[in-house]
């Protein structure tokens, strides 16, 4: 919906903006150029991106994605105490899919678990606890290999493109520490 | 550092070598699955690097960037990023197009470029999230979970900044 306007505000800003600085054919051609580098761009780090989805798809299989969920199973808890064994069982997929990278598999899982735990809401239409950290800890994205940034990266010609992988640990834990402790904060002070 | 990449790919291959599990059959499975999402993020690429290089080529960007660039520098942001600050909470693929123009012009390595990185790899389409999860459920008041998702991705850009800074990158 956002994207209606943030687009639209783009090309028409550009259009008006280009005949008071006198560049319209510049910009005219600029779509063409534009187009253009989308399909450089999408070809130059398509190799890439499948290798890494592959080999994440070899970890997932492997029973990696178990193990992952056995170690996080305790964090669960302490975030969701107060939930359903289905729906904790979901977080916990839906938390090592989004660790992976496997965003697809990510979505449908934390869905599922939304539902379950609108359920158990007693009040439907606000948000519960478990609600609030589910989605909180959605929009932050803990991934342990950024893999379509990395892709990206060695396209435009990174000396090295996976060193900005200890920051992104860095700042995604921070800024998960943050979404959690916000709901954690907001729902105790609720309750008085 | 360099070999955490070799390790990881390592590590998994041997897991999965070691419980007898299709290697190979499972890496082209998940290679197909990343052609599927190169699919899906082609089309909004092309809608997000077209409008980027028109606003480029017309000056409009130049002008926005003089506007917001004293606040930036403030931040310690350079002013070439906060473009994807702004869209990255609203569109990943209009993220990955702003990420691969500032990698495109201002180098993969440079400052712009490393920041731009980590701001992508360690944020979420936090809206479009919040958005999805809650449509199936029988909330109404959605808007309880936006102050923490956005207290959450400024404290991941300000991460990004620092992380860069005390790593020395």
């Amino acid at each position: 919906m956002c994207m209606n306007w943030i687009w639209s505000g783009m090309i028409l800003v550009s259009i008006i903006t280009s005949v008071f600085t006198g560049r319209v054919s510049e910009t005219v051609n600029a779509v063409f150029e534009g187009a253009a580098t989308s399909v450089s761009t999408l070809i130059s780090f398509a190799g890439a991106m499948c290798f890494w989805t592959g080999i994440m798809r070899i970890a997932e299989g492997s029973g990696v994605s178990d193990t992952i969920c056995r170690i996080i199973a305790p964090l669960v808890k302490w975030l969701f105490p107060g939930c359903g064994d289905s729906a904790r069982r979901h977080i916990s997929m839906n938390m090592t899919a989004n660790m992976l990278g496997m965003g697809n598999a990510a979505t449908p899982m934390g869905m599922l678990a939304a539902q379950e735990l609108d359920m158990e809401n007693p009040r439907p239409e606000t948000p519960s606890y478990e609600m609030c950290m589910l989605v909180v800890i959605n929009t932050t994205s803990f991934q342990l290999i950024p893999t379509t940034i990395i892709a990206l990266r060695a396209a435009a010609g990174s000396a090295d493109p996976v060193s900005i992988i200890v920051p992104v640990w860095f700042a995604s834990a921070a800024a998960l520490a943050a979404g959690v402790l916000s709901v954690k904060m907001m729902y105790r002070l609720k309750r008085g | 550092m360099e070999y955490i990449t070799p390790a990881v790919i390592a590590l998994i291959i041997i897991i999965a070598l070691s419980r007898k599990k299709t290697v190979y059959n499972d890496f082209i499975n998940g290679a197909g699955d990343g052609m599927r999402l190169l699919a899906d993020i082609f089309p909004p690429l092309v809608a997000v690097l077209t409008a980027a290089s028109m606003l480029k080529a017309s000056g409009a960007l130049e002008l926005m960037i003089g506007c917001i660039a004293p606040l930036a520098e403030k931040a310690g942001i350079p002013a070439e990023v906060m473009p994807l600050i702004l869209i990255r909470p609203v569109s990943g693929s209009g993220a990955i197009g702003i990420l691969s123009g500032i990698l495109s012009d201002q180098g993969a390595d440079s400052l712009a470029g490393r920041l731009a990185s980590v701001i992508c790899g360690s944020t979420e389409t936090t809206f479009y999230c919040i958005a999805v999860y809650f449509a199936k459920t029988r909330v109404k008041y959605v808007k309880r979970a936006v102050p923490c998702a956005v207290l959450a991705d400024l404290v991941g850009v300000a991460g990004a900044v620092t992380a860069l800074r005390l790593l020395g990158l």
